[in-house]
C-alpha cells in the first residue's frame, strides 16, 4: 500500500507540471511607481483567461493557467520571474516592460519560448527574419511616432514646415525608442524636434516644463509611463499649455493619467492601439468572472483603457494558441507550436466580432518576415470625464519606419551572427 | 568540543599567521570550496544559477569592495552604483571593440578602469570627511549615470541607449550571452570571487590594511605615527573601485546581459550594497558575504514562502516584503549594530567553550 501511494505520488509529481494546462505567465507589476499602469493591464489579461476557462472550458478543451509574478518594473526581478516560471511549460511571455523585454529577447530565443511585446519592447523585432521568437504586433513605437506625425500633417494641411515639436520622454530604452524615427520625420517634413528627457520615476519635471514654457513649441509629444504621465498632465495645465496640442503615445493615455486632473485636462490627446467602448465581452466578463468572485485584483478596472488592452493582449495570445492547436493538431501545445501559431495568426473583423469585441484592434496577418502587424492606431481625446475616439485607425508611414527596422535588425543580426530565419519559406 | 585551539600545535611562524588558525575553521573553508566547485556545478539548474547563486556571488564582490573603503578605511561612499556602471560600460566597449578578447581580461581591465575613475573621485577625500564625502560620492553617482545616458559613444549609438553583452568565450565555452551554460557562468563567477576574496583578506591583514584601519580609527593619530593619508586613502579608493567595477561588469556581462544605466546602476544600487555591508558587518570579509547572501536571498525566500507556498496575492506579498526587510534592518541596527559578522564571531566564541561554558 505504502509503495503504491509513493508511486502514485511520484507519478502525480512527474505529470503535474506543464501537461495539464496551457500556461500563460503574467509578469505583472502591482507595486512601485508604474503600478497604476501595471494593475489594470494585468487584471484584464487574467480576467480574459479566467473567462475562457469558465465559459468555454479553456482553449480547445485545455484549461488555461495564469502564473502571476511581480516584477515591480525592475529588470532583475523580471529575470527572476522568467527563470522561475519558464519550467512550468510557459507558452508566451508578455512582460509589459521594454527593459525586461531587452533582457528576455536573447534568453527566450535560446529557450525557444516566444515573446509578445504588444506595442512596446524592441521595435526592430518586427523583422521576423532576424527575431524568430519575438512578436510585436499589432503596432510598435516607430509606427506610433509616424501615426502622430501623420495626424498632425493632416490637421495642418499636409505641411509641418517651420513647426516645432517637443518630445517629452521617459529617460529609458522605452522613451528613447521613437527618437530616431522622429528625427527622420523632422528632416522629411521640415519641423524642428526638441528632446526633453525625464528621469525615472518621472515626478521631477519642473525644468522640462520651464523649457516648454519658454520655447512654446507647437506640439508636445509624450512618451511617458507610470507616475510620469499624471505629473506631465498637471504641469501642462499649470503652465496653461493648450491641451489639444499635447499628445501622448498609447502608454500615456489611460484613465488614471487624467482623472486626477479631471476637467482641467480636457482636450489632452493620446494614441490608442485598441478601441474602447461598450463591447459585449465586458458583460460576459462581468457575468462569468466578476459575479463569480474570480476577478483579478479588486475588479474596479473593468472596461478602462489599460484593462481593455490587457484583455486584448490575452485575446491575441489565446487566438494564437488556438491557431497553434489547429496547425499542429494537438490540444496540449508547447512553446514551439505556440510560436508557429503566433506566426500564422490572422485577425479579421469577423473574428473579433465573433469574440465579442468588434473592432477592438486593426485587422492584420502575421508572417514569417513581418512580426509587427499593420502599425495602425487611433487618436483619442479626454473630454474631462472619459476618453473619446477622435479618428478611425490611422496608418503609419511604412516608407519611413521600414528602412529603420531593417537597418536596426540588420545590425543586431550582424552583432549576434543570426542567419536569415525565413529563407526556406 | 571540536572548535578550539587546544591540541592544534603550530611549529612555524607561517603556521601561526595563517588566516584560519583553528583547524575546524580550515576544514570548513576547504569544505565550502569543495562543495562550491566540485558539487554545486553538477547539480545546478538555470533557476538556482540565474536567480540566486550568480547574483549572490556578484553582489559579494561589490560588498567586499565597498567594505574595503567604508568598513576598513572609514570613507563613506554612496557612489557604488556609478562605479559599477563604469565597470559595465568599460566591458561593453571592450567586448564590442575587441571581439577576440577573453572574458578574464575584459573583466580585469574593467576593474582597472574603474579603479582609475575611483581614484579621481577619491581625491576630494583628502580634504573632506564624513557626510561631506558621502555627498561628494553621491555626486559621482549622479554624474556617472548622467554621462552614460548623455554620451552616445558609450552605448555605441544604439537607438534605445541599452547596452547588450554579445557572446564571449573562455577556453572555448560561452560565458556571456544566452547560450552560456549555467554552470560555466557560475564557475566563472565563483573563481573570480575566490581569488578576489583571498586577495582582499590578505590585503586587509597586511600593512596596507593596517594603514587603512589606522586612518579609519583616527586619521590625525595615524598621520603622526607615519601613515601617509594620501597613499592610504587613495589605495583604498583604488582597490575598492577595482572590486566594485568587476562586480558591475559581471552584473552586466554574465548576469543581466542587457542593461540600462539609470535602472540597473541607479542610486538604489548604491544603497543596496551599503545595506549589505551594514547588515553583514563593517570591516569584515565574511560580513560582506553574509550581507550579500541576506539581501539576495531574502526577497526570493519571502516570495517562495508567501506567494508560492501560502498562495498570497503577489502585490500584497511584495508590500509585506518591504515591511519585513525594513523591520529586519531596524532589528539588526538595534540589536546587533555590528552585523551578521559579529553574531558569527559571538557564536564562535561560545563554541570554543562548548560544552563546558564555565
Amino acid at each position: 500500500m505504502k509503495k503504491l501511494l509513493t508511486m502514485v505520488a511520484a507519478g502525480a509529481m512527474a505529470a503535474s507540471p506543464a501537461l495539464a494546462d496551457l500556461v500563460f505567465p503574467d509578469l505583472s507589476y502591482r507595486t512601485g511607481p508604474y503600478a497604476a499602469g501595471g494593475i489594470p493591464f494585468s487584471d484584464g489579461y487574467q480576467d480574459y483567461m479566467t473567462l475562457l476557462n469558465q465559459r468555454d472550458g479553456g482553449i480547445g478543451g485545455v484549461m488555461t493557467r495564469v502564473i502571476e509574478c511581480e516584477t515591480a518594473y525592475n529588470t532583475e526581478r523580471g529575470v527572476e520571474c522568467y527563470e522561475s516560471t519558464k519550467g512550468e511549460g510557459a507558452l508566451v511571455y508578455q512582460p509589459l516592460s521594454t527593459g525586461i523585454t531587452y533582457q528576455l529577447i536573447p534568453r527566450a530565443t535560446a529557450d525557444g519560448i516566444p515573446l509578445h511585446t504588444m506595442g512596446y519592447g524592441r521595435t526592430s523585432a518586427a523583422n521576423g527574419d532576424v527575431f524568430s521568437h519575438v512578436f510585436n504586433y499589432p503596432a510598435n513605437y516607430w509606427d506610433a511616432a509616424s501615426v502622430i506625425v501623420n495626424q498632425l500633417l493632416e490637421e495642418n494641411g499636409g505641411s509641418l514646415e517651420g513647426k516645432t515639436i517637443a518630445l517629452l520622454y521617459h529617460n529609458s530604452a522605452y522613451g528613447r525608442e521613437p527618437i530616431r524615427t522622429l528625427e527622420t520625420l523632422a528632416e522629411m517634413h521640415g519641423f524642428e524636434l526638441t528632446q526633453l528627457a525625464v528621469d525615472h520615476p518621472g515626478q521631477e519635471q519642473g525644468n522640462q516644463w520651464l523649457q516648454i514654457r519658454r520655447e512654446r513649441p507647437d506640439y508636445v509629444v509624450m512618451w511617458g509611463w507610470g507616475v510620469m504621465n499624471q505629473v506631465a498632465v498637471q504641469e501642462a495645465i499649470n503652465i496653461r499649455f493648450p491641451m489639444e496640442n499635447f499628445i501622448g503615445n498609447w502608454w500615456a493615455g489611460a484613465d488614471h493619467d487624467v482623472t486626477s486632473a479631471g476637467e482641467a485636462a480636457a482636450g489632452y490627446r493620446s494614441l490608442n492601439m485598441n478601441r474602447l467602448g461598450d463591447m459585449p465581452i465586458f458583460a460576459e466578463i462581468q457575468q462569468y468572472v466578476h459575479d463569480a468572485g474570480m476577478a483579478a485584483g479588486d475588479g474596479s478596472n473593468l472596461g478602462n483603457v489599460l484593462y481593455t488592452r490587457g484583455m486584448y493582449a490575452a485575446m491575441l495570445a489565446a487566438e494564437a494558441a488556438r491557431t497553434a492547436q489547429e496547425l499542429s493538431g494537438v490540444a496540449q501545445i508547447d512553446a514551439s507550436m505556440m510560436r508557429d501559431g503566433m506566426e500564422a495568426l490572422v485577425m479579421t473583423n469577423a473574428r473579433m466580432e465573433e469574440l465579442g469585441m468588434p473592432g477592438v484592434g486593426p485587422e492584420f496577418a502575421v508572417t514569417c518576415e513581418d512580426h509587427g502587424g499593420t502599425g495602425m492606431a487611433i487618436m483619442q481625446q479626454w473630454n474631462g470625464t472619459e476618453w473619446v475616439a477622435l479618428t478611425d485607425f490611422i496608418a503609419p508611414d511604412d516608407s519611413v519606419t521600414q528602412p529603420l527596422v531593417m537597418e536596426d535588425s540588420a545590425q543586431f543580426a550582424a552583432e549576434n551572427n543570426i542567419a536569415s530565419q525565413c529563407g526556406d519559406s | 568540543m571540536f572548535y578550539r585551539e587546544a591540541g592544534d600545535f603550530k611549529t612555524s611562524y607561517v603556521d601561526d599567521n595563517q588566516t584560519f588558525p583553528i583547524a575546524f575553521d580550515r576544514y570548513r573553508y576547504y569544505l565550502v570550496l569543495i562543495v562550491g566547485l566540485g558539487v554545486i556545478p553538477f547539480l545546478l539548474n538555470d533557476y538556482w544559477a540565474n536567480s540566486i547563486l550568480i547574483p549572490f556571488l556578484i553582489y559579494a564582490i561589490a560588498a567586499i569592495g565597498l567594505n574595503i573603503l567604508t568598513g576598513y578605511c572609514g570613507q563613506v561612499s554612496l557612489g557604488t552604483g556609478g562605479f559599477m556602471a563604469v565597470g559595465a560600460y568599460t566591458s561593453y566597449k571592450l567586448m564590442t571593440a575587441f571581439p577576440w578578447m577573453d572574458m578574464v581580461s575584459v573583466t580585469l581591465l574593467s576593474g582597472f578602469m574603474t579603479a582609475l575613475v575611483g581614484v579621481a573621485f577619491g581625491l576630494p577625500s583628502l580634504r573632506i570627511k564624513g557626510f561631506y564625502l558621502a555627498v561628494a560620492t553621491l555626486a559621482a553617482q549622479f554624474f556617472l549615470v548622467w554621462m552614460f545616458n548623455k554620451v552616445p559613444w558609450f552605448y555605441n549609438y544604439s537607438a534605445s541607449g541599452q547596452i547588450s553583452a554579445p557572446e564571449r568565450t573562455l577556453f572555448g565555452m560561452a560565458v556571456t550571452g544566452p547560450n552560456a551554460e549555467a554552470w560555466v557562468k557560475y564557475v566563472f563567477c565563483f573563481s573570480l570571487v575566490f581569488v578576489l576574496a583571498w586577495v582582499a583578506r590578505n590585503l586587509t591583514r597586511g600593512s596596507v590594511g593596517r594603514q587603512w584601519m589606522a586612518i579609519r580609527d583616527m586619521d590625525i593619530a595615524a598621520e603622526i605615527i607615519g601613515v601617509n593619508p594620501l597613499k592610504a586613502k587613495l589605495t583604498a579608493f583604488a582597490v575598492s573601485s577595482f572590486y566594485v567595477g568587476i562586480s558591475g561588469a559581471l552584473l552586466f556581462t554574465v548576469y543581466l546581459g542587457a542593461v540600462e544605466v539609470g535602472e540597473a546602476y541607479g542610486i538604489q544600487k548604491s544603497f543596496l550594497v551599503l545595506f549589505m555591508i551594514i547588515i553583514g558587518g563593517l570591516g569584515s570579509i565574511f560580513g560582506s558575504f553574509a550581507g550579500a547572501a541576506f539581501m539576495v536571498l531574502l526577497p526570493v525566500a519571502l516570495k517562495v514562502l508567501l506567494v508560492d507556498t501560502m498562495g498570497w496575492d503577489t502585490a500584497l506579498a511584495t508590500h509585506f516584503q518591504f515591511v519585513i526587510v525594513g523591520a529586519l534592518i531596524m532589528f539588526f541596527l538595534i540589536v546587533e549594530p555590528h552585523g551578521l559578522a559579529r553574531l558569527w564571531a559571538l557564536l564562535k566564541e561560545k563554541l570554543r567553550l562548548w560544552p563546558f561554558p564555565h
